[in-house]
């Protein structure tokens, strides 16, 4: 029996955004399941998944920046915050449609990551880092203290979104927004990357003085990533606070950030496919532990107190373990996986 | 009347940037030895004091007893965490350093929090209460003696690294390691005693911190603000590390209390970031760090 495999046999054929018609039928069983989602499942799991969607859409946003560029932000989810803020004061106060207010959303983050990206122009390494810190906290500070506009920790509440006369107001419609954003994002982020623009992208990453040799025009291409990654930041602030429909600044905090840097790399710095698949294990971790905890926590109720305890030291171990043994992501066992079962059954 | 408050607000600057300045000294001990840019110094920080607090309380040991038995412990827990953990990393590019010392840090709050509970707690402050009068300004007795002691322990550090075998060995390693490692320098011993190091001051300034504030497993969110102070010197320089820790002591205590009528209540807490924001645009490297000279 003749086995006919796939193989890349050309150039063209390797630039395709889906090389094997394998993946293309996977992708397409993915999208169907993803559609079903909310008709076999609980509320809480369409929510659930709605979170889920939104830390794709920024995850793929922090990964254009920090996995394509190589310039690391600790302050994703200030700009995430400036997106969510604006559009819950877009909304609120000036009565704005959720169509009008998700764009200028993510344009005024656009605009702050511009204003951010050009100091940093000349910063390097651990002294970019602490200056997009700096920043996360300047915006976390002015979120808690800007009382007129945010309401402080009280939490500003937003409106019931309506898109083209339908109202959202059930977690499944606003799961179907979500998920169609996350995949407008996710081909954007696929096809960016393999354009010339990406293609600059990752050389200042891989060296910056070398790209800078070869007429990749460095000011503009890191001004490029900052505006592209906050404006995607931006949108999925705007999405997660028409989803909650109630911000506070503990939404945006330093610890957020971090959870998004460790979204990329737990899932595979630099692909597409490694930050989704990352957004979704860390949003999907402390659901796991919480289902595992609260049986005994409602058994034992001294412990419950603690239980948060042990979610963040999994949640620690969790980025510690994968950097030590897995440098590569969840995305790269799949590869390895993938490698191993290719030839089969012949090893050679 | 203004005067006092000056020199009042002056001080406790002083001592808070000497909080930070120990604690930025681990940081830039740590880079300069093993180019790895530690996140959990703040938590090594945090730690150190309620290992103390511990010792202290619920031992009944003497407080400079268990000052001492909780900086042994703690320099022997970074240097286990070091070989670890943070040694396979080196040489690994900066992100995957960063995030492996901020899962680190996580670990360390949340075992924190598990044993000791995210309760403030009353450090057994060794310190008189009692202020004591100078120039007419009442001064808080703990922050003289964080100043003081802070001095000495740079003063000792300083002399250490200047002329004991092994300070010179550590500055060698800094300076070069893979030179240093061909100059019969055993780089992984020093790898491990630049943690141990920086944990035994990162403990000190945690149980200052600790003596004139509360203890709480927040403290580390404090400790973060060592950052800027390093940066703010320049990330390879001890002496910046300290000037940094000093000037964003004194410059966001008296923000607090100058400025807090026009730029409204908290702005404490970032007047350190403001800085460093300006500073970095104006001196990409610090202020006292080299810059980096690249080959292609």
């Amino acid at each position: 029996m003749a086995v006919t495999r796939f193989c890349i046999r050309s150039y063209p054929q390797d630039l395709k955004v889906f090389p094997s018609p394998a993946a293309r039928i996977s992708l397409v069983w993915l999208l169907l399941f993803l559609l079903g989602l909310p008709f076999f499942s609980g509320k809480y799991i369409t929510f659930v998944a709605a979170v889920c969607g939104v830390s794709v859409i920024s995850a793929l946003g922090l990964n254009i920046l920090t996995g394509y560029t190589g310039l690391i932000s600790l302050g994703h989810a200030a700009f995430m915050g400036i997106g969510a803020y604006t559009a819950a004061a877009l909304a609120n106060k000036a009565g704005f449609p959720f169509l009008a207010a998700l764009p200028l959303a993510g344009l005024l983050a656009a605009a702050t990551g511009a204003v951010v990206g050009i100091p940093t122009l000349r910063l390097r390494g651990l002294y970019l880092v602490v200056t997009t810190l700096a920043f996360e906290f300047i915006v976390e500070h002015i979120i808690y203290h800007w009382e007129s506009m945010t309401q402080s920790d009280r939490g500003i509440s937003l409106p019931t979104p309506d898109l083209f006369g339908y109202t959202l107001d059930t977690y499944e419609s606003f799961y179907y927004v979500v998920l169609v954003l996350a995949v407008a994002t996710a081909l954007f982020t696929k096809n960016l990357a393999m354009s010339r623009t990406g293609r600059a992208l990752v050389a200042i990453r891989d060296r910056d003085i070398a790209a800078e040799i070869i007429g990749v025009h460095l000011a503009k291409y890191k001004i490029l990533a900052f505006v592209v990654s906050s404006f995607i930041a931006g949108i999925a602030g705007a999405l997660y606070a028409y989803l909650l429909g109630l911000i506070s600044p503990d939404h945006f905090t330093f610890n957020q950030s971090v959870l998004y840097i460790a979204m990329i790399i737990v899932g595979g710095m630099g692909t597409v496919m490694g930050s989704i698949i990352g957004a979704v294990f860390m949003v999907l971790l402390p659901e796991v532990i919480n289902a595992i905890s609260s049986p005994i926590a409602s058994a034992y109720p001294i412990l419950s107190p603690r239980i948060g305890a042990v979610s963040v030291i999994v949640y620690g171990l969790v980025i510690i373990l994968f950097l030590l043994f897995e440098p590569n992501g969840l995305y790269g066992i799949w590869i390895r996986i993938k490698r191993y079962w290719k030839p089969w059954p012949f090893t050679y | 009347m203004g005067f006092e408050i000056l020199l009042q607000l002056t001080v406790t600057g002083l001592a808070w940037g000497s909080v930070y300045a120990c604690i930025a000294l681990g940081f830039v001990l740590i880079f300069k030895s093993t180019d790895i840019f530690n996140f959990a110094q703040p938590e090594l920080m945090m730690l150190g004091a309620y290992m103390a607090f511990a010792l202290i309380t619920l031992f009944k040991l003497p407080f400079i007893v268990g000052f001492i038995f909780a900086l042994v412990m703690m320099a022997a827990i970074a240097a286990l965490l070091e070989m670890m953990v943070v040694r396979p990393m080196v040489g690994e590019p900066v992100l995957s350093v960063i995030m492996v010392t901020l899962g680190l840090a996580n670990v360390l709050r949340g075992l924190t929090g598990l044993v000791w509970g995210y309760e403030e707690q009353q450090f057994p402050s060794p310190f008189p209460d009692d202020p004591i009068m100078l120039f007419g300004a009442a001064i808080n007795q703990a922050e003289i003696y964080t100043i003081v002691a802070t001095a000495m322990l740079l003063t000792i550090f300083f002399l250490f690294f200047k002329y004991s075998s092994s300070g010179i060995s550590m500055r060698a390693t800094a300076e070069d390691a893979k030179t240093a490692f061909l100059m019969g320098i055993n780089v992984k011993q020093v790898f491990t005693a630049s943690w141990a190091i920086a944990a035994l001051v990162a403990t000190i300034a945690g149980v200052f911190l600790a003596s004139f504030t509360f203890l709480e497993p927040i403290m580390g969110h404090t400790g973060l603000k060592a950052l800027p102070a390093m940066i703010l010197g320049g990330l390879d320089s001890v002496v910046g590390a300290i000037i940094g820790g000093l000037i964003i002591g004194v410059v966001e205590n008296l923000a607090g209390f100058y400025l807090e009528d026009y730029l409204g209540s908290g702005i404490n807490d970032i007047a350190a970031y403001v800085i460093v924001l300006i500073v970095m645009m104006v001196r990409p490297y610090g202020l006292f760090g080299t810059k980096e000279i690249e080959r292609v």
